[in-house]
């Protein structure tokens, strides 16, 4: 655990202000947090999705950092192109790649592929559970039951954990991350950027418009879905490790009442006690898979 | 030095001589061979390059694209299927202005599954911004991707470099190959800031949103930069001198007939034959597609001309032929043969050329 003191992080600014984000947009705080820890060694590729806008448009960027835009499915193999130039002409740098669930979805092969290779980049999904950019339609990771323009009455399928997914495939480091805990954030990255290969962090994106909620309230929704027990931080760095953050909601009694999290977000608004039961118990089942590699992994 | 290499050997052969410094490529058949003849240079250190083993073609070409936004020199192959599955790979490196070479050997498209050579793959690129080659034999497939190199990297347009699956990717023929010095002064190291670099601490953009009118001057200045590729092919000051077509006893003749790609030997034999007739035919083969030889057939000055292509536009027929007529100032006739890989020998095409010059010819070989 790399620790990060407010105090210490560096003032340089890497996504600018006036930058055209949604108010409480949760990958303006990661972009930000992300120029904060790494400044810049970063190259960012962006694939197709709410960044791209975030990025600018016309001759304003947003961004004080390098960025190449790419096709949606494309971004972790524009990375190793990247990476391979980097190390080639002895330019000191990392490809971050920075995309939203969107991008991991239809780039899922992409993804492997990078990670199976082990090629040199950081892979950042900032998962805001929806395709956002293009107006709030189901993803992979969008919540059982959720309730997006293409899953109206609410999802029927079970979200797919992408961190664990990349844990299996033998990344050289995977962690989970909140938008709700910067300097855990932050210090994930850091510790990422100590690490040759491929390096993968899921950051946890509450999103006011697409989950209904108020635009100030970002932060507080990402603490509650980890305070309720919904996202596990975790890293793996050769061990599996829950987050200290995450810890004590091992301990169910410790756990905020889902429905506190669940009941301020106009997506869940239709569920009945009987969904919110059955949440719960899958929220019980994901502790016990990730106390289970605690133990093993 | 000359050396007996198949087509796909001498492309790779040329690649290596090139010093690319970046290869990514996923393997379908006719192509595969020239990928794996690079893996084994790299692993036996006969070529400095990373070569990465991608998952897909689309991978393939976006990994490539990395690579030379970051300032090397890059190289991939495809095939059919392949091609298409990174297609939009392939508008995003024209759009983008970078150099990549890439072979194309041509393959029918699916279904059914079909491994032989049909034109239709290439032409699928002719809208994109790709410089587009198609060499007759192994010399020209060698040959012409050095010279893609030459010319990508003066003009900022990708180029790709046709040969027929299995007509020319698999079959071996004398290939003479300059000395590497030779290569080395034609070809220098790529300027590595051309068009752009994408590199840490150089906070620049590309590729985001922009106004709709940068995205048109864009395509426009593509187009325009097209015009002058023919230019730097006559003068690239390679070993041998290329042009965007290849004239075969074209002096005198009254009958022309228009093709590319490897069937144009069988369709030479026959030329002779009826020459040895009396019969004034001669050949206009197209090198290239993109940019279009519209000056060559607007100068010819014949009775009529046979355009002969192995590919089909559903609905409008002979892609090529199409593009002929847009500017020949002779009467156009287009026969589609070979689609699919259907064998066209010099029997076929003796009888086919004497057909034309009767009149008697239909739209459709087979």
């Amino acid at each position: 655990m790399v620790v990060v003191k407010i105090k210490d992080l560096p003032k340089e600014k890497f996504l600018l202000p006036g930058n055209t984000s949604c108010q409480g947009c949760p990958h303006a705080l990661g972009l930000k947090s992300l120029g904060m820890a790494l400044g810049d060694d970063v190259v960012l590729v962006v694939p197709a999705g709410c960044t791209t806008i975030i990025a600018g448009s016309k001759d304003k960027s947003s961004f004080k950092f390098p960025c190449l835009h790419v096709p949606f499915a494309s971004a972790p193999a524009v990375a190793t192109g990247l990476g391979s130039a980097f190390r080639r002409l002895g330019k000191r740098g990392i490809p971050v790649v920075w995309m939203g669930d969107g991008g991991s979805d239809i780039g899922f092969a992409t993804l492997s592929g990078a990670c199976v290779r082990k090629d040199d980049m950081i892979v950042i999904v900032s998962d805001n559970e929806a395709y956002m950019n293009t107006g709030i339609q189901t993803s992979g990771t969008t919540f059982w039951k959720a309730k997006t323009t293409t899953s109206p009455t609410g999802k029927r399928e079970e979200k797919k954990d992408l961190a664990l997914i990349m844990l299996m495939h033998k990344a050289d480091y995977v962690a989970t991350a909140s938008v709700g805990y910067l300097q855990d954030f932050i210090g994930k990255l850091r510790k990422a950027s100590e690490i040759d290969g491929f390096r993968f962090i899921h950051l946890h994106s509450p999103c006011p418009p697409g989950w209904g909620f108020d635009s100030s309230e970002t932060v507080e929704m990402a603490r509650l879905a980890v305070k309720c027990g919904a996202w596990i931080l975790w890293e793996f760095d050769g061990k599996f490790k829950i987050s200290s953050i995450s810890k004590p909601y091992a301990d169910k009694s410790k756990r905020t009442p889902l429905a506190e999290y669940l009941k301020k977000q106009r997506r869940f608004r239709h569920l009945s006690d009987e969904d919110i039961a059955e949440i719960e118990r899958r929220i019980d089942e994901q502790w016990r898979v990730v106390l289970a590699l605690e133990e093993v992994f | 030095m000359k050396k007996v290499l198949t087509g796909n050997y001498a492309v790779a052969e040329a690649v290596k001589m090139a010093r690319t410094e970046f290869i990514a490529a996923y393997p379908i058949t006719p192509q595969t061979t020239i990928v794996e003849r690079l893996a084994e240079m790299v692993e036996k250190g006969e070529l400095n390059a990373d070569f990465v083993r991608v998952e897909s073609e689309h991978s393939a070409l976006a990994a490539v694209y990395g690579a030379s936004a970051g300032g090397l020199r890059a190289f991939t192959a495809t095939s059919s299927h392949g091609l298409l599955y990174m297609y939009e790979m392939c508008w995003w490196v024209a759009n983008s202005r970078l150099p990549v070479v890439m072979a194309l050997v041509t393959r029918t498209i699916g279904p059914p599954w079909n491994i032989h050579t049909d034109h239709t793959d290439l032409l699928t690129l002719r809208d994109s911004g790709w410089i587009l080659a198609m060499s007759e034999n192994a010399q020209e497939a060698f040959d012409l991707t050095l010279i893609g190199f030459k010319v990508a990297e003066q003009i900022d347009l990708p180029f790709a470099v046709g040969l027929d699956g299995f007509q020319v990717s698999h079959t071996a023929e004398v290939v003479d190959i300059p000395e590497q010095s030779e290569i080395d002064e034609f070809l220098p190291e790529r300027r590595r800031d051309k068009p752009f670099v994408i590199e840490p601490r150089n906070p620049i953009t590309v590729g985001g949103l922009t106004t709709n009118e940068c995205a048109m001057i864009l395509r426009q200045e593509m187009d325009r930069d097209m015009e002058k590729v023919g230019d730097l092919v006559r003068n690239a000051g390679y070993v041998r001198d290329y042009d965007l077509v290849e004239r075969y006893r074209l002096d005198d003749a009254e009958y022309v007939v228009v093709m590319m790609g490897a069937w144009c030997g069988d369709a030479k034999d026959a030329i002779d034959v009826l020459r040895d007739e009396g019969v004034q035919i001669g050949m206009l083969r197209l090198r290239f597609v993109r940019p279009f030889p519209a000056e060559e057939i607007a100068k010819l000055d014949c009775k009529k001309i046979l355009v002969v292509e192995r590919d089909c536009s559903i609905g409008k027929g002979g892609i090529i032929a199409t593009e002929v007529k847009s500017v020949a100032n002779s009467p156009v006739q287009s026969v589609m043969a070979g689609l699919g890989g259907v064998d066209v020998g010099v029997d076929d095409f003796v009888s086919m050329f004497r057909r034309f010059v009767k009149g008697e010819l239909g739209e459709w070989w087979l």
